[in-house]
């Protein structure tokens, strides 16, 4: 089936088969930041945004991706840089796998959130694992970038 | 894996409603999240993504959910906030992360009536009404028991009231299944306890929650009077995230637990 979709506001048309999920379409059409990982909806590795909101690419079929705005972190690479530097700056960031995903949930935050809390901040976060770092150093970090106490 | 081999978006529920008919492989898509976990060899896919299932209104005797509605939605809304001292977005909340929560819908979780589930079991100490595409409308109660065997939900209603409630739930890890659910909520007509993810789903315990209700003062004694009776009269069972006896202690304390945040 071929269905028409946005990614990073370029218009794509991609061949898909009905049970195929949107992490492997997008990783077949080049957009490698997206990672697959758990595969069960626990990890948070493969998020993209979908219409804006940070979605679950292993979970959602492709075919239901028609018409859509995908963003991937390709898209937004001078602010994954921007949130990297606090990562590093912290000791929050090692092998990196995780940090599409969690960089754009970080950045989907920033936009929901308005001055969050330490524990609006662990919810909003709470779908992206990190095997790495512990997150006490992402913490740090996101609190610095969003300039909140 | 899970398999389709074909794939409709349905323009009208009677259409979808006729598709799911045709064959016994056919099946209405959800979010999917579920459905991708398990092994279903699925003829057709039938989509409800164009039929306006998305909404959440407030009403002035209730607060309707479309099927197609997601966690999200429902967690972050304004009115289920509210109303029931925000059980409903409690009980969703803690369930993965929001990516996940942007995928699941309120239409698959009910309808596939999971033992799991921590939306049930606070909708079930709600006034909850269900509608289905053919069978019509029905108490959540009435659903759960007897289930409506290839139909279509398209909303759920809860019914309005004063009532405070609290969600209660146990998990062996954040990203996890719950191991036990309890929701209690007080109204003018009384207490209910619902107790899910036993492993079996939701159910009310009627006996406890009449034994609360009728109680001239609450305290320590009838509480524990109160989960004593919950345990005898629900079934209780074993599996991967615990067992039967640990269930039923852990039940203990989150009926305890629960009572005592209604009372505030």
């Amino acid at each position: 089936m071929k269905i028409e979709v946005f990614v990073n506001n370029k218009r794509i048309e991609m061949d898909v088969e009905y049970d195929e999920f949107l992490v492997e379409t997008l990783r077949r059409y080049g957009f490698n930041s997206v990672k697959r990982g758990c595969d069960t909806g626990s990890c948070g590795l493969c998020t993209v945004w979908i219409d804006e909101k940070p979605t679950l690419s292993c979970s959602t079929l492709a075919v239901r991706a028609a018409g859509k705005h995908i963003t991937t972190i390709e898209a937004l690479q001078t602010e994954a840089r921007e949130i990297a530097e606090f990562l590093v700056a912290e000791g929050a960031d090692q092998c990196g796998f995780c940090s599409p995903g969690f960089l754009l949930t970080v950045l989907a935050m920033k936009k929901e959130l308005n001055n969050p809390t330490d524990e609006s901040i662990k919810h909003y976060l709470a779908g992206n694992l990190c095997r790495c770092t512990g997150y006490v150093g992402q913490l740090r970090a996101i609190k610095k970038y969003l300039g909140v106490e | 894996m899970f398999t389709i081999k074909n794939y409709v978006m349905a323009e009208t529920i009677e259409e979808a409603y006729r598709l799911l008919q045709a064959g016994k492989s056919n099946t209405i898509l959800g979010g999917c999240a579920f459905l991708k976990l398990g092994s279903k060899r699925i003829g057709t896919a039938i989509d409800l993504s164009k039929l306006d299932l998305d909404f959440i209104i407030e009403t002035e005797e209730a607060i309707e959910i479309g099927a197609m509605t997601t966690f999200r939605a429902v967690e972050t809304n304004e009115a289920l906030n509210k109303y029931f001292s925000g059980i409903i977005p409690k009980a969703v909340g803690g369930i993965l992360g929001i990516q996940f929560r942007n995928v699941v819908t309120v239409g698959a979780s009910v309808y596939s009536r999971y033992g799991f589930s921590d939306f049930l079991t606070a909708l079930l100490v709600l006034e909850t009404e269900v509608e289905l595409f053919n069978a019509g409308r029905m108490t959540l109660d009435s659903f759960l028991k007897k289930g409506a065997p290839r139909d279509i939900l398209t909303k759920i209603i809860i019914n309005k009231s004063e009532a405070t409630a609290s969600y209660q739930m146990m998990r062996n890890s954040i990203a996890d299944y719950p191991l036990l659910n309890v929701a209690i909520s007080k109204s003018t007509e009384g207490f209910r306890i619902v107790v899910g993810a036993r492993p079996q789903r939701a159910e009310l315990a009627a006996e406890a929650s009449e034994l609360l209700s009728s109680a001239k003062e609450i305290n320590e004694e009838v509480i524990q009077a109160v989960v004593t009776a919950a345990i005898k009269e629900l079934a209780f069972g074993s599996n991967m995230r615990g067992s039967r006896e640990y269930r039923q202690a852990i039940c203990k304390g989150l009926i305890a637990r629960g009572i005592k945040e209604v009372l505030q």
